[in-house]
């Protein structure tokens, strides 16, 4: 497996987003994450499964140094973007978080209106020179996270009055809005219903043609859905990695098996 | 739900089986009586607080309404030109060399002259014993009148003159004729006058805005006495309060809420603020006498001294509130702003200062009203019992002349003999309350106005 990596990193060097070299994440005395090498790659939706507590979402987090809001979370190794160590003490976390947008389990739009909460990112970082350029952003923001068609004649009503799909929308659609090279979503179906959740799915895929989009989700029909790439994590290691539909018709380690046939959960 | 029936449904399980829902059981009724005893404990409760609070405002209201009005005998007073400006230039430094004691007896013949005009009888003398009918202050009422138009030298002007506080207290029920026998300040013989007077219409009972706009006076003209130069001082004092206690609180709740990191330390800070608060109020006007006043030399009894005590006395609630509203705010905005790439103060200024503001209004609003009506720390750096009888003469005089502030002023009243001044001492207790009810008016408008969480 690791000569196989090794020898596609060499083939896929350009496009190859985000590098990590035996990382391991602490909090406090707990081992969350350990020794995890992957390699995320450009224009790929990439999909982190595996039972619930073995790190996605702390390794997930580690990628945009979401993780330095925990006092107790402490990150060792090397996690390369465009092959810059992000936690290099010259990097500004908040200009990688930039360049790595977010989108979290919960819909959680500001409590401002829907065109503030598209133009919240793009003013802070200074990307539009006048109104109309913020709302062309806004627009183009709105058309790419599908919500466009629904929500053009009432932006100034407040985000948090629509629906629960919508409102996740309208954060993928925030995220998107500053132009970032990565976006990471932490389980963003999971508090939406089945047509949300479709929805959300199709932008995935459309969004994938501009960014590397990492998502992590305890939907296996959802990873073999919208992903070219799988990382099975299990107990803080990431067990296994390669393409979904090797990881999901042929899987090389038993856990992940194990796991895809439903006897861990 | 299985926990629940696991306890008792064994046993019982055939017969609750069969039971009907009309019909309920012994457990049910016991929680329905256990539920109904509870309420009533709740409305008993909430009873006998509002007993108190309708005993207390109904009291206040009674003592304190009589100290709005006050009696005013209402006289034609000739100024002559050759008593108040012998060299008849109206030149007002001129003017200002005849003293009250020159303006006095022209109250007294106006007051006699008043009487004959009304046929009544006094049993009187002299003009001058009648003197004690009128306040003492009405001779510098009527100069400072002249003074302001010196026209009216020469002419015959209708003053309305503050009664005396002897007559003032009759008219009120305070001051009988029995009460009067050993007062040298006033006589039923002068009762009798009054009496007539009223029946001429020259004497009437009427609103005073001398009492919430006026200065406080000496011991023995309660009469005179007003609330509104003291309301100054509690400005001022609440100015500084506000301009210290808001930024220093709000940046230490933020700092400590926001950016400094859980470790010893901050903990420490965190528990000494408790702390803080619980502190009695006189231990921060000890501070203040030996701080702002024999260390930094501030002016005692001044504004500014009493402001500085009470900001020190504020910022712990400030504090504590902030960060409580803080604290509100859920983590995922902050995620969210971050998640976009806002910096730490832009999340914080941008996202969660705002959803905190009306609380953090709330908890200023409050601090303030405490501190509004605070006496313990100003008995210390001597702005109680201080006589402010002048209006500061300048913003900065505000806070630097020697003022007191409401409270204080009320607990002066209330400590002197007279009382007049007793019942003045109630009617500054309304003024106090109405400033505090419309503070909090204005926190509960502030808080809806702000709390669009959406
Ligand atoms: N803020 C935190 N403080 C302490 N431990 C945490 C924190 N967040 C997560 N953990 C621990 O790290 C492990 C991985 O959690 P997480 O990354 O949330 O798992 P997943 O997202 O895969 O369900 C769990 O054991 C969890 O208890
Ligand atoms: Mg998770």
């Amino acid at each position: 497996m690791k000569d196989n990596m090794e020898g596609r990193k060499l083939v896929d060097q350009m496009d190859v987003k985000f590098q990590t070299r035996d990382v391991q994440v602490y909090y406090g005395d707990t081992h969350a994450i350990k020794d995890v090498n992957v390699d995320i790659l450009d224009k790929t939706v990439t999909a982190f499964i595996g039972p619930s507590g073995c790190g996605k979402s702390t390794f997930l987090r580690s990628l945009n140094r979401m993780n330095d809001t925990i006092p107790i979370a402490r990150v060792e190794g090397k996690i390369l973007l465009d092959g810059e160590d992000i936690y290099d003490p010259k990097v500004d976390p908040v200009q990688l978080r930039a360049k790595v947008g977010m989108v979290f389990q919960k819909p959680n739009p500001f409590p401002k209106s829907i065109y503030d909460n598209i133009a919240y990112g793009p003013r802070i970082h200074g990307l539009a020179r006048n109104k109309a350029e913020l709302d062309d952003i806004v627009e183009h923001s709105l058309r790419r996270g599908a919500l466009w068609d629904e929500v053009k004649d009432r932006l100034q009503e407040p985000g948090t009055g629509l629906s629960g799909g919508q409102q996740q929308r309208l954060c993928i659609a925030r995220a998107v809005a500053t132009e970032p090279e990565v976006l990471l979503m932490d389980e963003p179906c999971s508090a939406l219903d089945p047509i949300a959740t479709a929805q959300v799915e199709e932008l995935i895929d459309e969004l994938k043609q501009n960014f590397s989009v990492v998502i992590v989700t305890h939907s296996m029909q959802q990873a073999a859905r919208v992903s070219q790439k799988t990382a099975f994590f299990h107990l803080g290691n990431l067990v296994e990695y390669g393409d979904t539909d090797q990881i999901f018709t042929n899987p090389v380690d038993p856990r992940t098996e194990s796991y895809i046939t439903g006897r861990i959960g | 739900m299985t926990d629940a029936t696991h306890g008792t449904a064994e046993p019982a399980e055939p017969r609750r089986r069969k039971a009907s829902l009309y019909a309920s059981d012994a457990h049910t009724r016991r929680r329905n009586a256990a539920e109904k005893r509870f309420r009533a404990y709740g409305i008993a409760a909430i009873a006998i607080g509002l007993f108190f609070l309708l005993v207390l405002l109904v009291t206040i209201v009674r003592n304190g309404t009589p100290a709005f009005t006050q009696t005013f005998v209402t006289i034609e007073v000739a100024l002559p030109a050759d008593k108040l400006d012998k060299s008849g230039n109206r030149d007002i430094e001129e003017m200002k060399k005849v003293s009250t004691f020159g303006y006095a007896p022209l109250v007294d013949d106006a007051l006699a002259e008043a009487l004959a005009q009304a046929g009544i009888e006094t049993p009187f003398a002299n003009a001058k014993d009648l003197r004690q009918i009128v306040s003492a202050s009405v001779a510098a009422q009527v100069r400072d009148a002249v003074l302001a138009d010196p026209a009216l030298v020469g002419t015959s002007h209708e003053f309305r003159l503050l009664a005396a506080s002897r007559v003032d207290g009759y008219m009120k029920g305070r001051v009988t004729r029995e009460s009067v026998a050993r007062d040298k300040n006033i006589s039923a013989e002068h009762l009798d006058i009054v009496d007539q007077m009223i029946a001429a219409g020259l004497v009437e009972r009427r609103f005073n805005p001398g009492f919430v706009f006026g200065a406080d006076a000496s011991e023995s003209r309660p009469e005179s006495a007003g609330i509104g130069v003291s309301m100054l001082g509690s400005f001022f004092m609440m100015l500084v309060v506000l301009a210290l206690a808001l930024p220093i609180g709000v940046a230490a709740s933020i700092y400590l809420e926001e950016f400094a990191t859980q470790n010893r330390f901050t903990d420490l800070i965190e528990v000494n603020i408790s702390n803080l608060a619980a502190v009695p109020s006189i231990v921060f006007g000890i501070l203040g006498l030996a701080v702002f006043i024999q260390f930094a030399h501030l002016p005692s009894s001044a504004p500014i001294v009493g402001g500085l005590v009470l900001t020190l006395m504020t910022l712990p609630t400030i504090i504590i509130s902030t960060r409580a509203s803080l604290k509100a705010v859920p983590p995922s905005i902050r995620e969210a702003a971050l998640g976009v790439g806002a910096s730490k103060m832009q999340t914080v200024f941008h996202h969660v200062l705002p959803l905190a503001m009306p609380g953090i209004l709330t908890g200023t609003i409050i601090g303030l009203a405490q501190a509004l009506g605070e006496t313990a720390p100003l008995l210390l750096i001597g702005m109680v019992g201080f006589i402010a009888s002048n209006a500061p003469a300048s913003f900065a005089d505000g806070f630097l002349a020697p003022n007191s502030a409401m409270p204080a002023q009320i607990y002066e009243w209330a400590k002197r003999a007279d009382p007049a001044y007793y019942e003045r001492a109630w009617g500054g207790i309304i003024i106090l309350l109405v400033f505090l009810m419309v503070m909090n008016i204005i926190a509960i408008i502030l808080r809806r106005r702000f709390e669009r969480r959406w």
